[in-house]
């Protein structure tokens, strides 16, 4: 075990899959002179040159597109996104393209691609930047779509992704990216399609993904010195989506929140609230609750953002609200 | 209106010339002319079959464009890679894949090419490197472009690869990832040929009112990318056009786009009338078709005999035959098969549910 960020143990493993396998290359817009918007990518331009670390010009759906077209011919391209909003110019390649190539042409070539991209809010980068879209995806039969929230599963799911034969959306998250955690050093994969039990507890299940499966962890804890025990699951795979593990917490539970990022209507929690309401109905003691972003473009100014975005305060109350209505007694 | 057509527009490169018809073999001029006439028997039988409701979905022929398909198919090597649009079936029976294999996919057989998944937009034969007939406009372009990607990653720097052509309509030239690609061609020398098979009409859009340049060989200038504009209803100049732009793009990593321009004989699809073309146009359309023309040409030069002429048509006729019964008689995929292309890599949890299937199994009970 080592202790690294978000960041480095997404470095880390591009880097060791690069040197594994000289089928591996990266593509996208400044991650090899710049060294990445975010610097994931520092140092691999030098290592390896711009064969293996392409810079393009600002183009997502000719890269993307590219990438798709590399990776039928054999290649296992990591494209990276600058961030989740500028997807959508690539939003053709990507839901028509790469997810249907394999399914559509009768499952005689595959696409061993993976994008990298970072969604979030609370950096005050405005509407058209705080976006969390990574629904849009999930919608999308024959993509494969990941919100790692630990270095640990930066690093699992990284690697994971990068050998599967298949398209995967990699949602990393603006803010997680100086996140620390203890990194397994040995050179496992966390599987593709499967929840974690982040924490276990008795009294009611959170779900969550991402940057929200960060902040339920840190609630569960807090309120763990009170005497309630939360259970969180961090769903890790959006698409495939493990609603076993969901419906197995909720029927020990009978309790439930969703916590995301994106927006309420139509996101990841009414999924998860309609399989528990299917998968756990007689189980339930309580409405299944969501603690989702507000319904606005997300605005610029800082009391305006914090407001809008789901925070620790929020899943408190929540989870309260919850316990109250169901004569919960400690 | 249409810009008037011929070879004498060149952006940056002439168009080669041909020999003409005196300087081929009977038998290379005979081979074209059976595929030409193979695949306008094709083209007919699968309207007819369409209408009889056979085939579903939208099926786009390429009636009118035989010389221009045949040309470009018998320049193609059979190491280099082909990306179509969905107006491709041509393509596909120029390429060496089983007319019945075409048929069964058009009628949604799993026999077809695609295994009955792709219908008549979605052909793809690994063998052959047809890498796909794509059904959103443009769609392919970008894929194409990085096909070629792919061949100059694996070669050593400046070694010969073999080449991508990637076709694309007269309308698909005003779409964004066509740009893009060019521009991604041109500065990573990707050995790729962009054809542009101008029927002078995306569906019923004239090149004229949609191109802010109609001339459509010019559209890679702002790329530097050479270009060449070549009569697509002449089999031989299209094959020598072709040829050259895929000698510069293997040895040279040079990306050109290629302008073969014809007639769309029908509609867009099947079901359009073409109630807004002239009577003007569709005559001149049908006085420069193709396929006459080209065996007219054959019997003058003594290249092709009459009985043989009829003797080919009819030949195409009995294949075609022997293609719709073989269709007609596949099983379609079975519907136990529905989620076997869901993943390359299979992963837990992926979705097997049908509509009106529960979503996860009541509690207890272990889910297969």
């Amino acid at each position: 075990m080592s202790e690294l960020s978000y960041r480095q143990a997404l470095h880390d493993t591009l880097r060791e899959e690069m040197l594994r396998d000289e089928s591996v290359f990266l593509i996208g817009e400044e991650i090899g002179v710049f060294e990445g918007s975010y610097k994931i990518t520092a140092g691999l331009l030098a290592e390896f040159g711009p064969r293996r670390v392409r810079d393009t010009p600002i183009c997502e759906e000719g890269f993307v597109g590219a990438a798709i077209g590399a990776a039928m011919l054999g290649l296992r391209p990591v494209v990276e996104i600058m961030t989740i909003n500028f997807s959508l110019l690539a939003i053709d390649q990507i839901v028509n393209h790469a997810a249907k190539i394999h399914a559509m042409f009768g499952g005689q070539v595959s696409v061993p691609m993976v994008i990298r991209t970072p969604g979030g809010g609370g950096q005050q980068l405005g509407a058209s930047h705080s976006q969390n879209i990574e629904v849009y995806y999930a919608h999308a039969p024959g993509l494969k779509v990941v919100t790692p929230a630990t270095p640990a599963d930066a690093k699992g799911l990284l690697r994971a992704a990068i050998r599967d034969d298949d398209p995967v959306l990699f949602v990393e998250n603006l803010s997680l990216y100086n996140t620390k955690g203890e990194v397994p050093d040995e050179t496992g994969r966390i599987e593709i399609g499967k929840a974690a039990v982040a924490k276990e507890g008795r009294d009611i299940t959170v779900v969550a993904y991402s940057r929200a499966a960060v902040i339920a962890l840190d609630v569960a804890r807090r309120l763990e010195a009170e005497g309630i025990s939360v259970e969180v699951i961090d769903l890790r795979s959006l698409r495939p989506l493990d609603r076993e593990t969901v419906c197995a917490s909720v029927r020990k539970t009978s309790r439930a929140v969703v916590l995301e990022d994106d927006w309420l209507s139509f996101g990841v929690g009414a999924e998860i609230a309609a399989t528990i309401q299917e998968g756990a109905f007689d189980y339930l003691d309580a409405p299944v609750r969501r603690v989702a972003a507000a319904e606005v473009p997300l605005p610029y100014a800082k009391p305006l953002e914090n407001a809008a975005l789901p925070n620790a305060d929020a899943l408190i109350k929540v989870i309260r609200e919850i316990l109250d209505d169901t004569r919960y007694q400690r | 209106m249409r810009k008037e057509r011929g070879t004498q527009g060149v952006a940056a490169a002439p168009a080669p010339a041909t020999g003409g018809i005196g300087s081929e073999s009977h038998e290379t001029l005979q081979h074209y002319y059976r595929q030409m006439a193979f695949i306008r028997a094709f083209e007919l039988r699968a309207a007819e079959m369409y209408q009889r409701a056979k085939i579903g979905g939208y099926c786009h022929l390429n009636l009118g464009e035989e010389a221009t398909v045949v040309g470009l198919m018998a320049a193609l090597a059979p190491e280099d890679y082909l990306f179509t649009t969905y107006r491709e079936h041509g393509y596909a029976l120029a390429r060496g894949i089983a007319a019945e294999r075409v048929m069964a996919e058009l009628f949604g057989k799993s026999t077809g090419v695609s295994g009955g998944w792709g219908g008549s937009m979605h052909l793809f034969d690994a063998e052959t490197n047809l890498l796909g007939g794509y059904g959103i406009v443009g769609g392919q372009i970008p894929p194409a472009t990085g096909a070629a990607l792919a061949l100059s990653y694996k070669a050593e720097p400046d070694a010969p690869t073999p080449a991508v052509m990637c076709l694309l309509g007269d309308g698909t030239t005003n779409i964004g990832a066509f740009h893009e690609s060019l521009n991604l061609a041109a500065i990573w020398r990707l050995p790729i040929v962009y054809v542009i098979v101008n029927n002078g009409l995306g569906m019923g859009t004239s090149v004229d009112a949609a191109s802010g340049e109609p001339d459509l060989y010019r559209r890679g200038c702002a790329y530097r990318m050479p270009g060449v504009r070549v009569d697509g209803n002449d089999v031989l100049a299209v094959r020598e056009a072709a040829r050259a732009a895929l000698e510069a793009a293997r040895k040279e990593h040079q990306p050109s786009i290629l302008e073969a321009v014809s007639f769309r004989l029908r509609g867009h699809s099947v079901v359009d009338p073409a109630r807004y073309r002239s009577r003007e146009d569709t005559d001149k359309a049908r006085e420069e078709d193709p396929l006459p023309v080209f065996r007219a040409q054959l019997i003058d030069a003594g290249a092709l005999d009459l009985s043989s002429a009829v003797q080919i048509e009819e030949d195409a006729e009995r294949v075609v035959s022997a293609a719709v019964e073989f269709a007609e008689e596949s099983p379609f995929p079975s519907v136990e098969e529905l989620f076997a292309h869901g993943y390359a890599t299979p992963v837990p949890n992926a979705p097997r549910a049908l509509p009106g299937d529960p979503v996860i199994a009541p509690a207890g009970v272990a889910r297969s």
